[in-house]
């Protein structure tokens, strides 16, 4: 098992924000967790990266507990983080955001392997090398996103939302460059409001409803319950 | 810390209509005007005496640029204004001097090798007392960081700020001890003799003991390694932050402290890094300092740190380039109220700046409107 969720608890204040979910990610999977706006998906990777701490539960990677691990080790052992919103740093250029995705690694030729890689799935981002991040476009702004979380080399990345704010042709393209990423055996945690783009790329999916998992299965499963249609598909 | 131009609004002290503003607006007008009046006369009346004090306003300015760096850096990161940072330029004074008069440091290749070059051991030990005196305070700095404003990270800014005030008292009022600085003025001894020239009909050597003729210029050798010290860490500077890996991660960390640690910044130690960068900055200014106006004392620190900081929002605070150009222009501000008003006004024209920017143009020169975080 990649990684393992177990009973996790998350407190904002006195909101409750996770109450007590488990669920797990395979080797080489798509894991996608679906669920409506504040039912806690970007909470869940938040503390997955450390960024925030659960009260209680467990979060097991590779064997390690990393339940109270620092947001800059866990990035060490091998979780990519692609924060809602994207978070490019504006005032970088896309070669200096870029760099710090690859803050962990230390060799020259190997950053530059990655960002090889990189141009590889997102060649306009090649293009835009010396501009400041702050003045792509929403979709170039993903894509450098996913770049930057793709030059640590991780084992596992977490992606919020990827789809948000993106026009269709982007949405497409994203999902197809999140497809060729896992096929690469990188595996991938993807939190999503777009359920119907997310469980056609997902291997399993986990329903998750103000701060539980109600529902989990193999995505096409989940795709076909009359409930999630209903809730999520719009069908 | 670089600027860039973000869409949010400015948080406006006052709005920029209000009826404040407008006489703000007409004070600076007025004032401007009247100095404009003022330095055109004498700068036709005098044209050397003119040029004398835009070198003396040079020499200070050059001075304040390199404690603003330090206030400006600090802010960009924690956002937080390091009052205890004059102190630290202080303290830089003290280690040089206490180096000097006790160890004779300033002489060391000399007194361990007889035979050595006395000049060049001259330069070697001024290098020697300016780098311990810049260690000690990066020390100095990193203990503060840890010890007063770390474990405030996550109060509110008003709770760092005054425990800012606080550490500032606190090296001041423990340096007053009779034990440790004392309140006394205390002779600085110079670690190298400070040489005079003046300039008319050619550059002539000032003999001691001798004025310059009238209607000549003078310049130091001090004021011209403040120029050149200063615009060799302007470029380490510009350096650091464009091209260095630590450098690129302070302005991922300035922006966003969450994202950076998502990419494995350590963000502590890139702020620790960064007060540590400011106090070296400001322990050279200090013992530049000292040597150009060779008398100090335990608070010296608080009003060159008190300007630096109006130099900084003067530039925008945040911005690096903008910390230098404010403290170009507050030297000079100073330099031609005490040559041409009166001396004493010179910290009432410095203070008064920084009201008028407050009210005029809070993010200064260069500054970014800020970015209003949840």
């Amino acid at each position: 098992m990649l990684l393992e969720v177990k009973d996790l608890n998350v407190y904002y204040g006195a909101i409750h924000a996770l109450q007590g979910i488990s669920f797990n990610v395979k080797e080489g999977e798509i894991v996608s967790l679906i669920g409506a706006n504040g039912a806690g998906k970007s909470t869940t990777l938040r503390a997955l990266s450390g960024l925030i701490r659960p009260r209680s539960g467990s979060i097991t990677f590779r064997g390690e507990d990393i339940t109270l691990a620092p947001a800059e080790k866990i990035v060490q052992l091998g979780i990519s983080h692609v924060p809602e919103g994207r978070k490019i740093f504006a005032p970088l250029t896309v070669r200096e955001n870029l760099e710090m995705g690859a803050y962990i690694i230390k060799d020259k030729s190997e950053i530059n392997r990655m960002m090889e890689r990189v141009f590889l799935s997102f060649p306009r981002l090649r293009e835009r090398l010396s501009q400041l991040g702050g003045t792509l476009s929403g979709g170039e702004q993903q894509m450098l996103a996913t770049g930057r979380g793709l030059m640590n080399k991780p084992t596992l990345i977490l992606l919020d939302e990827p789809s948000m704010g993106l026009s269709p042709i982007m949405v497409e393209e994203i999902f197809r460059i999140i497809k060729e990423i896992n096929q690469e055996g990188t595996s991938i945690l993807l939190v999503e409001q777009n359920a119907q783009m997310a469980l056609s790329v997902a291997h399993r999916a986990y329903v998750l409803e103000t701060g539980r998992i109600t529902l989990s299965g193999p995505a096409k499963e989940i795709a076909d319950n009359p409930q999630v249609k209903e809730a999520y598909l719009g069908v | 810390m670089q600027s860039v131009s973000k869409p949010q609004k400015p948080p406006v002290i006052v709005s920029p209509n209000s009826f404040l503003a407008w006489i703000g607006k007409i004070f600076l007008l007025v004032i401007g005007l009247f100095a404009v009046y003022i330095l055109a006369i004498n700068l036709f009346d005098k044209p050397y005496l003119f040029a004398q004090n835009v070198i003396n306003g040079i020499q200070l300015g050059f001075v304040y640029a390199l404690i603003a760096l330090g206030y400006t850096m600090v802010y960009g990161i924690v956002k937080l204004i390091n009052f205890a940072h004059g102190d630290v330029f202080m303290v830089s004074a003290f280690v040089s001097f206490f180096a000097v008069e006790r160890f004779a440091l300033h002489q060391w290749p000399q007194r361990l090798f007889p035979g050595f070059n006395p000049s060049l051991s001259t330069v070697i030990g001024t290098v020697t007392t300016i780098l311990l005196s810049m260690v000690i305070c990066v020390l100095l700095a990193i203990t503060i960081e840890r010890v007063a404003y770390k474990p405030l990270r996550e109060a509110p800014r008003i709770a760092a700020l005054i425990t800012a005030i606080g550490v500032s008292f606190f090296l001041e009022y423990f340096g007053l001890l009779n034990f440790v600085f004392s309140a006394r003025y205390i002779p600085y001894q110079r670690p190298f003799e400070v040489v005079t020239w003046y300039i008319k009909d050619g550059i002539h050597l000032v003999e001691s003991g001798v004025t310059p003729p009238d209607g000549a210029i003078t310049i130091s050798n001090i004021l011209i390694i403040i120029i050149f010290a200063t615009i060799l860490v302007q470029i380490f500077l510009q350096y650091l932050v464009r091209r260095t890996k630590i450098g690129i991660a302070m302005r991922a960390t300035s922006f966003d402290k969450p994202t950076a640690r998502l990419m494995g910044i350590q963000v502590d130690k890139v702020i620790s890094f960064t007060f540590a960068i400011g106090a070296s900055f400001a322990a050279l200014g200090g013992v530049l300092y000292a040597i150009a106006y060779p008398s100090i004392r335990t608070l010296m620190g608080v009003y060159p740190g008190l300007k630096a900081f109006v130099a900084a929002v003067l530039g925008g605070i945040g911005s690096i380039p903008g910390a230098f150009v404010g403290a170009l222009i507050m030297g000079q501000a100073e330099a031609m109220t005490s040559g041409y008003i009166s001396t004493p006004m010179r910290d009432a024209i410095a203070f008064s700046i920084l009201i008028l920017v407050l009210l005029i143009k809070p993010t200064g020169i260069f500054g970014e409107p800020e970015k209003e975080k949840a």
